[in-house]
This record gives C-alpha cells, structure tokens and sequence, in this order.
C-alpha cells in the first residue's frame, strides 16, 4: 500500500472515529436506541459546505454545523425521547430518511442528486488544511477534544446518570431525576458532535451528495460501538481502525467482477454483527466499571 | 375528481400489500414484544423467490406465488431460531441489533445472487380493465382479493382453532402460557412462519404490481412498522386498518404534493401518530411512553 493511501485512510479514521464516539455516548452509555445518526452527520455537512462557499470562515462554519445538528437534533428529541427503545429506532430512522430527502430533493439549496462540488479545504486563521497530510493533523486534533469530552462526560456524575437510565430508567426517576432532560442533553451533544465529523468530511473530500448520508453509515458505526464494547469509547476507536481498514482493504483483494463490493462488505458486517450481538455482548473491549468508595 | 377517484383506488392497492406485511409485524410483536426489523427483508426474499420460480424455472404464477409463501415462512423460521431465539432473554437492544443486522444480511444475499439492478416479472397478455373512470390490472384486482382472502382466513386462525387460541394466549403473556402447557417455541415458530408466509405475498404482489429491488425490503419494514403503531403494537386488525389509511394517504397525498415526498408521507404520519397517540387508534394504554414529564 502507498504511503498517500494510508494517510487517506487516517483521515476518514479520524471522521468515523468522532461519530463512533459520539453515537456511543447515546447509544452505548444511555441506550437510547438512534438509528438517524447519519442525518445529524449530514446536516453538518451540509450546513458547514454551504456556509463555507458563501465566504464563512471554516472555524465559524464548523460551530455552525455543530449548531445546526444540535438544533436539528432538539427539535427531534421533543417528541421521540418521550417514547421507549423500539418506537425510538424507528422514528429517528424515519427521520434520518426524511432529511436525505430534504438534501435529496430542496434542489434550490443542495443542488439535489447532483450533490456539491468544489467545497474548498477547511482552514483557520490562513493556515490551509489543503493537502491530505495536514489534514490528517486537524483530523487527530478533533477526534482527541471529542474523545476528552466524551470521556469527560461519562465519568461525571452527569454520565453516571445516563448509564442509569440505559439500566434502568424508572429507578433513575425514582431517585428523583428528570431523565427526559438528560437524554435530550445527551442527544444534542452526540448529534453536535457527529455534525462536527460532517463538517470535516465534506471539508476533506470537497464533493458531497446525499447518497454520502444513507442509513448504511449508521449501522456501520453502530457495528463499530457494538463490538467495541458499548460505553468504550477507547473500545470504539480501535474497532474504527480495524474496521476501516478492513472495509477499504476489501477492495483489494481480486474479487470475481460479478461479486458486488459493496453488498459483500454489507454480507460481513451484517454477520458480524449477529454474531458480536450473541457471543460477545459486552464487546471486545467492555466497559470499564467505576468502583466508588 | 376522477383522477382523486383513481389516487383512492391506487392507495386500496398498496394498503392491501401493506396490510399483508403488517399483519406478520404485528405477530411477532404480538409474542415476543420486539419489533422484527427483517421483516421486510423478509417480504423481498418471498418476491425475488417468486420472481424465480415464475421467470427462471418457468412455474405458473400461482403455484410459484405459493411456494414462495411456503419457503419464506422457512427462512422466517430459520431467522428466528439462529438470530432472535438465543437473544430472548437478553436486553431488547441486543435483538433490535440482530433484526437490523439480519436485514442488511438479507438484502446484501439477494443483491449478491441477484444483482443490484431493477427486475420486472414482465407479465404478458395483462392489460388494464377499465371500470367507469377507474383502471385497474389483473395483479392489481389480484391484491386486492389476495389480501381480503388472507386477512379472513387469518381472522379464522386465529379465533377459531386451537393454534390460534395458543398464539393469542403467547402474545398475552409467554411466562403464563408456558405454565400452562403451551409449547411457547413451537408457537412462536409458528407466528414466525404465518407472518414470513404472509410477507412474501405482500412482497410477491408489490413485484408483480411495479417492480423488484433487493433494497425495497426497507420500504416495506417502514410502512408496514406505521401501519402497526397506527393501529396499536400488537393489535393484528388495527394494523390492517393502519395499513389502508397509510396507504390511502399517501396515494391521495400527491394530489396535493409533490410525488417525490411520497415515501415521506408514511414517517410524517408514523411521527405524528406517535407524537399525538402512542399507543395507536385501537391500542390499549400501553407502555409506549416512559417518561412522565
């Protein structure tokens, strides 16, 4: 392998590696069951695309982008967080097929199927993040904030409240706690942060259109949590690495040409992750447990 | 107005093929109080083996209509005892997992064997009957017919035989029917089988009436899951009421919007049902809500 394929692969490492951390903190450490991740992703894509060619500066956008799919995020949370896991999956999936349709579709804004060209390289205050190299150095400098944030969040008492209610809401209301409120605090922070992943994606590849946003790139992250361990998030960058890897290394080994890539990959991962889901529960590396005094 | 008249029609046809796939869905959620996310992989298995049986092998269209109903109900089967059944017990995030990763693996087979393209079942000699202002094909009287067939039938399983005594009895409560003598694996074998039979009809039909995608599975899961919160989890004639409101709604819908939102209507209206009554039209106070606030 060339040395550019491999920088290539470190940089959309680092993209995966912050929206498999930031669905880990709603899914893997309060359990709420969000299958539009992607949607949130999209969103900031979108957004810090748009805001960026109309002359914004990257730095403003990428706030913007957080912003946007956190609003976005809060306004979605009104009505689904009330209800348990089950209507939750699949409401946020509507949701998530609902906004590929609005990227889909508002041509005015988005320019539809046809998607985005010519989003200029992300940069702060003149310093161009124009080469694959330098943008792998931005890309580690997100993902390491968005993991001590993360981090910081689950072990804070505030994170010890969402674990809770991933074990057991009700005891959790019972001690007196407004849970509605911390899912909905926990979603719009997971959803900004998977926008700040959209933003340096679409800053990276410079061309995005809604097929970059399907409900697949949920599952994918999602298989990722599950196996490395829901609530890890150290658990969760590693399988990123791995799985990344193993993803883009597919499409070098000499498959027959009647044998579809993608649909082969979708084959693997889907079983193993039936598989992880049966033997391995807790995940490769699980969760650390917290004693107290 | 005839136009309108037509648009009503057409809504008739594809709540039939809906109602068919939600009757499975709300079965399964019926006995095991999760939401079987494969389901509609599971309807587009049953077309492609249709599609099969009729175009590769040369089966006349009712026989391998049939068949395609008596295998699916196997592979329904299969999926429940290498992917659900060992998760029984466990947390319902574990086995909502296995139902989205069964789904992908479902739809990549099928793309693989089959090839990602559009297929058609090409039926000839078919052409539109014209009653007063309205067409309508044979496949499409056939829905129609299929589906009232199945439901009455359904309707006489279910109330008049000991097999339907044992079913409802599992979906009032497993541990209790256990006691009581009920082989509740076997059962659920069953549901299992019932509700994949009745989803490849549906899938078998919606192939006949458009087209075959190894993607539309997803299509069918949505509108089959709205039609079934519409109509209250686990009540099988709610869902079939659901089934023909979702899909009168979003025929007569592009009367008054623009065609390519139609998808879209289905989660709209899944939303707003959840949003204004949880627990469906027909549904008892269940435990749809969790938090109070």
């Amino acid at each position: 392998m060339e040395l550019a394929l491999v920088v290539h692969l470190l940089v959309v490492i680092t993209i995966y590696g912050i929206l498999a951390i930031s669905l880990n903190l709603v899914v893997g450490a309060t359990g709420l069951f969000n299958l539009g991740h992607a949607a949130f992703y999209g969103i900031g894509a979108y957004t810090s695309a748009l805001l960026v060619k109309a002359g914004v500066p990257w730095l403003l956008a990428v706030l913007a982008s957080m912003a946007m799919a956190g609003f976005v995020a809060f306004i979605i949370g009104i009505p689904t967080l009330r209800l348990v896991g089950d209507y939750l999956a699949v409401v946020t999936m509507g949701l998530g097929e609902i906004t590929r349709a609005v990227f889909k579709n508002w041509i005015s804004l988005t320019r539809g199927p046809m998607g985005l060209p010519g989003i200029p390289h992300a940069s702060i205050l003149g310093i161009e993040f124009d080469t694959a190299d330098k943008y792998l150095i931005l890309g580690i400098i997100c993902l390491l904030i968005t993991f001590v944030v993360a981090e910081r969040i689950l072990y804070s008492p505030f994170g010890r409240v969402l674990k809770g209610i991933r074990e057991d809401e009700a005891a959790v209301q019972a001690l007196g706690k407004n849970t509605y409120r911390y899912k909905m605090a926990v979603l719009v922070v997971g959803s900004a942060m998977a926008g700040l992943a959209g933003s340096l994606f679409a800053h990276y590849i410079t061309f995005i259109d809604p097929s970059s946003f399907v409900m697949w790139l949920t599952f994918f992250i999602f298989l990722i949590i599950v196996l490395g361990g829901l609530g890890n998030n150290l658990g969760a960058v590693v399988v990123t690495v791995v799985f990344v890897a193993l993803r883009e290394g597919l499409r070098f080994v000499g498959l027959p040409l009647w044998l579809n890539p993608a649909a082969l990959q979708q084959l693997i991962f889907g079983i193993l992750l039936i598989i992880a889901t049966i033997f391995v529960p807790r995940g490769l590396i699980p969760e650390r447990k917290v004693v107290y005094e | 107005m005839e136009i309108f008249v037509q648009l009503l029609i057409n809504g008739v046809i594809a709540g039939g093929t809906y109602a068919l796939a939600a009757v499975g869905y709300s079965m399964v959620y019926g006995a095991l109080k999760f939401i079987n996310f494969a389901h509609g992989s599971i309807a587009m298995v049953g077309a492609y083996i249709a599609f099969v049986l009729v175009t590769m092998a040369d089966v006349p269209l009712v026989p391998a209509f049939l068949g395609s109903m008596l295998l699916t109900a196997g592979l329904g089967v299969m999926v429940e005892r290498v992917a659900y059944r060992p998760l029984r017990r466990a947390p319902k995030l574990a086995s909502l997992t296995t139902a989205i990763a069964v789904s992908f693996v479902l739809d990549a087979a099928v793309m693989i064997i089959m090839g990602a393209d559009i297929r058609t079942f090409s039926l000839t000699g078919m052409r539109s009957y014209q009653i007063g202002p309205i067409y309508i094909t044979p496949v499409q009287g056939a829905i129609i017919l299929t589906s009232l067939v199945f439901m009455v039938g359904l309707y006489g399983l279910l109330t008049r035989t000991k097999l339907g005594k044992a079913i409802r009895a599992v979906a009032d409560g497993i541990s209790l029917a256990e006691v009581s003598g009920i082989d509740t694996n076997l059962i659920i074998s069953a549901v299992f089988a019932i509700g994949s039979a009745l989803a490849a009809a549906s899938g078998a039909l919606i192939g006949m009436d458009t087209n075959l995608q190894p993607t539309m599975g997803f299509i069918i899961t949505v509108k089959a899951f709205a039609a079934v919160v519409l109509g209250g989890l686990g009540n099988v004639w709610g869902a079939v009421v659901g089934a023909f409101l979702i899909g009168i709604v979003e025929n007569t819908g592009v009367w008054f919007i623009p065609p390519v939102w139609k998808d879209s209507i289905a989660y709209g209206i899944l939303i707003l049902a959840l949003f204004l009554r949880p627990s469906g039209i027909f549904g008892k106070k269940e435990e749809a809500q969790v938090t109070v606030l």
